[in-house]
């Protein structure tokens, strides 16, 4: 089996069996970073282009580091240090790109729709890093994975997000890819940061996480962005902390097996205390290390390699 | 010079027309309607030219109240000799130009340059619309009254509404004593602000902040009660929600309060923002299936008096960008006819003679212009339109601007021929 498409856009795009593709294909790259040697050859000779118009450490970090293990040669472009900042438009970047016989592009963009753009305009594949507060694929995907790898399965479970809903690409991706996988998705935030209609991508709202913290498999929390607090979406970042922080003390009720996420960076002592990112309910670190396996997958199934031909 | 149209359907709202008939033009005025076997001898003369119009429709000529020629300040994305042309093109022989320009048009020099280049430049009729505040700042009336007697026949901040109701309030006021609709942006910028798509669904899925449709039916209540308060003439501009409909269907009980909906409004929905194309960046936004369905009932019960096409050129690069960095507006100058035609004539939600009342006798009754009729002695503007005209709309455009959502849109019914003052400035589908 192979993706259907030529780019990664988003996981509303894919349908269920495209997703259990890449979770499955995941796998192999992850048994992969044991060994001594982390290199394999699928992309060699391939030209990843990773093009970073916000600034992004672990992001770009780790798509490198991906597109490196399976031997491409990988180019970086940040919008500060470039013709960008000259101002040259997307499309003509692009076509700059396509020029240079780009085979990826990853783009991280702060406005929603950017990666369509490419993608109508190039050749290459496109891959979203995230673009606006529209999607950002490959975190929904490490973050299934890591759910999925943990518990055996993603049908079935409750997963809650926590947090800054409005603005937030990863809650999206991951609303859009929970519930394709069979999974059952709560939002919990403030009313100021749920969006409008939301309930019909088919998640529940919640105002108090305390109603359902005792019902969650796994809690995802969403980092905090200080500036939200001088567009009156909420009066102060203590009262942040306060009604929706986790804490030790609000975990008290939850399952014994609740599984603790955050896709950083975190404000420690805002949205999520310092002894339960450390603590032994917390996957975080794990994250990090799944994204690169996730995004080697990515990159390899894009290619047109299918789930069989993995080499180990 | 004579001109005599034959054998076309004459349907002409204002007169109760809609017969099988000829008409005859003479020195840039209509002379006679009626079967040429009763013309007198010597009507029709060699000299004569004839117009064959058997099995299309013959109009008084249309009438866009709200469109944007840009000029001055942006003649990159249209001029009025272009936006005239365009105008020409899509069957239309008197349009409104917004006065948003650079510099904006709010005061007497203003007015003169935008008739004296019209009459030099345009192959229309051009009614400028002024400003209600100087510089559309929304804070200091603009000389209205200096304007009224330079030749607007409205006034508006179009592309801003006037946030400050004490302002409006005054505008209403002091327009009312020229009998000047003003035109309003229902926009409450605060709700609005940063926003590039309705808010709903559709905005939350593709990661685009909204704008909610509270925004546009705040202003419309407020400017109700505003009219209401001092008997102002107002007019309503480009009205796209279910709510707005309701609140001028309930208002028109007690107050005149006209308004206009445009034809992307009840063509296009927010759906259409999926894949992110820019030509569907408009403002106010496309809303949802239910409001296009609203506007339709507010059409067909006369809630909505016109249909304008909010005309408005962008250059390329304004449009080929991210959704959120995007220019917002599309032209429609050359879509509009054909997407009322295919969208609620064929679809039986206006007949012909409702669709044509909209776009003539209605925005002249309100601009109050003596168009808008075939009556006799009435200047010679027609427009002949073609109903079973099938076409696919191109990416060429009359217009300087390309920005349309419609390309590549299959559309049935265009107009043929457009007659101003007795000259013929476009014919089967080519201007001359």
């Amino acid at each position: 089996m192979r993706l259907k498409n030529k780019d990664l856009l988003g996981l509303e795009y894919l349908d269920k069996e495209e997703i259990n593709l890449i979770l499955e294909t995941t796998k192999p790259f992850k048994e992969l970073f044991t060994r001594s040697v982390k290199k394999v050859p699928p992309l060699r000779g391939k030209t990843v282009v990773l093009l970073f118009y916000e600034p992004s450490t672990r992001t770009r970090i780790s798509f490198e580091l991906a597109a490196k293990r399976l031997s491409a040669d990988v180019l970086n472009i940040s919008a500060s240090t470039s013709s960008v900042a000259k101002g040259e438009s997307l499309i003509d970047t692009a076509k700059t790109l396509e020029a240079m016989k780009a085979d990826f592009v990853v783009i991280r963009h702060s406005m929603a729709g950017a990666p369509q753009i490419l993608a109508r305009t190039i050749s290459a594949s496109i891959v979203n890093a995230g673009d606006g507060t529209h999607e950002h694929p490959t975190q929904g995907l490490l973050d299934m994975f890591t759910i999925w790898e943990k518990k055996g399965k993603l049908s079935g479970l409750k997963v809650g997000i926590v947090g800054d809903i409005l603005h937030s690409r990863v809650a999206r991706s991951n609303i859009w890819g929970l519930n394709k996988m069979g999974a059952k998705v709560y939002v919990v935030g403030p009313a100021t940061l749920i969006p409008s209609r939301i309930e019909q991508m088919g998640v529940k709202i919640f105002y108090d996480l305390d109603e359902i913290i005792d019902e969650l498999d796994v809690i995802n929390i969403l980092r905090i962005q200080m500036e939200r607090q001088k567009e009156n979406l909420f009066p102060s970042l203590r009262e942040y902390n306060e009604i929706f922080g986790i804490t030790d003390e609000r975990l008290k009720r939850a399952k014994e097996d609740l599984m603790v996420m955050h896709p950083g960076p975190m404000n420690r002592g805002i949205e999520i205390s310092s002894s339960v990112a450390e603590g032994s309910r917390s996957v975080i670190t794990e994250q990090v290390t799944n994204g690169i396996a996730v995004r080697m997958a990515v990159l390899y199934l894009l290619a047109g390699g299918d789930s069989r031909g993995v080499k180990r | 010079m004579k001109l005599v149209i034959r054998n076309g359907r004459v349907v002409d709202p204002k007169n109760k027309i809609d017969k099988k008939a000829d008409i005859l033009i003479e020195n840039g005025k209509i002379v006679k309607i009626g079967e040429s076997s009763k013309f007198r001898p010597g009507d029709v003369t060699r000299s004569t030219i004839t117009i064959d119009a058997t099995g299309k429709v013959v109009t008084p000529g249309l009438i866009d109240m709200h469109t944007h020629l840009r000029e001055p300040g942006r003649e990159d994305e249209e001029t009025i000799a272009s936006g005239t042309r365009a105008a020409a093109q899509g069957g239309f022989t008197s349009i409104c130009c917004m006065p948003n320009t650079q510099p904006v048009i709010d005061s007497v020099s203003g007015v003169k340059f935008i008739l004296t280049t019209a009459s030099q430049e345009g192959v229309v009729n051009v009614y400028p619309v002024g400003s209600i505040t100087k510089g559309q700042n929304g804070e200091e009336l603009a000389e209205i009254g200096k304007m009224r007697i330079a030749g607007i026949v409205g006034v508006s901040d179009d592309g801003k509404p006037v946030m400050n109701a004490q302002i409006m309030r005054r505008a209403l006021e002091y327009a009312k004593m020229f009998n000047l609709p003003v035109i309003s942006h229902c926009e409450d910028l605060n709700l609005s602000m940063g926003g590039v798509i309705n808010e709903g669904f559709t905005s939350t899925v593709l990661g685009l902040k909204g704008i909610p449709r509270q925004a546009e039916e705040i202003m419309v209540a407020r400017d109700i009660a505003l009219a209401e308060l001092t008997d102002g003439k107002l007019h309503l501009a480009h009205i796209t929600t279910r709510r707005s409909v309701e609140l001028i269907r309930q208002a028109k009980k007690r107050i005149k309060v006209t308004c206009e909906t445009a034809p992307h409004y009840f063509s296009l929905s927010e759906e259409d923002v999926r894949g992110y194309d820019t030509n569907t960046k408009i403002n106010p936004p496309l809303r949802t299936k239910d409001d296009i369905k609203a506007l339709c009932e507010g059409l067909a019960d006369d809630t909505i008096d016109c249909i304008a096409s909010d005309h408005a050129p962008h250059l390329d690069v304004e449009k080929d960008l991210e959704y959120n960095m995007a220019a917002f507006g599309i032209i429609g100058l050359e879509t509009m006819l054909p997407l009322i035609l295919t969208n609620l004539v064929s679809k039986k939600i206006l007949n012909l003679n409702q669709a044509i009342e909209k776009l003539t006798v209605n925005p002249a009754n309100i601009l109050g212009l003596e168009k808008g009729s075939l009556s006799i002695g009435s200047d010679a503007d027609l427009t002949i339109i073609d109903l079973n005209l099938k076409k696919k709309i191109g990416n060429e455009f009359t217009s300087q601007s390309k920005n349309s959502p419609f390309v590549g849109m299959e559309l049935q019914g265009f107009p043929v021929a457009t007659i101003v003052g007795g000259k013929i400035v476009m014919k089967d589908g080519k201007l001359v």
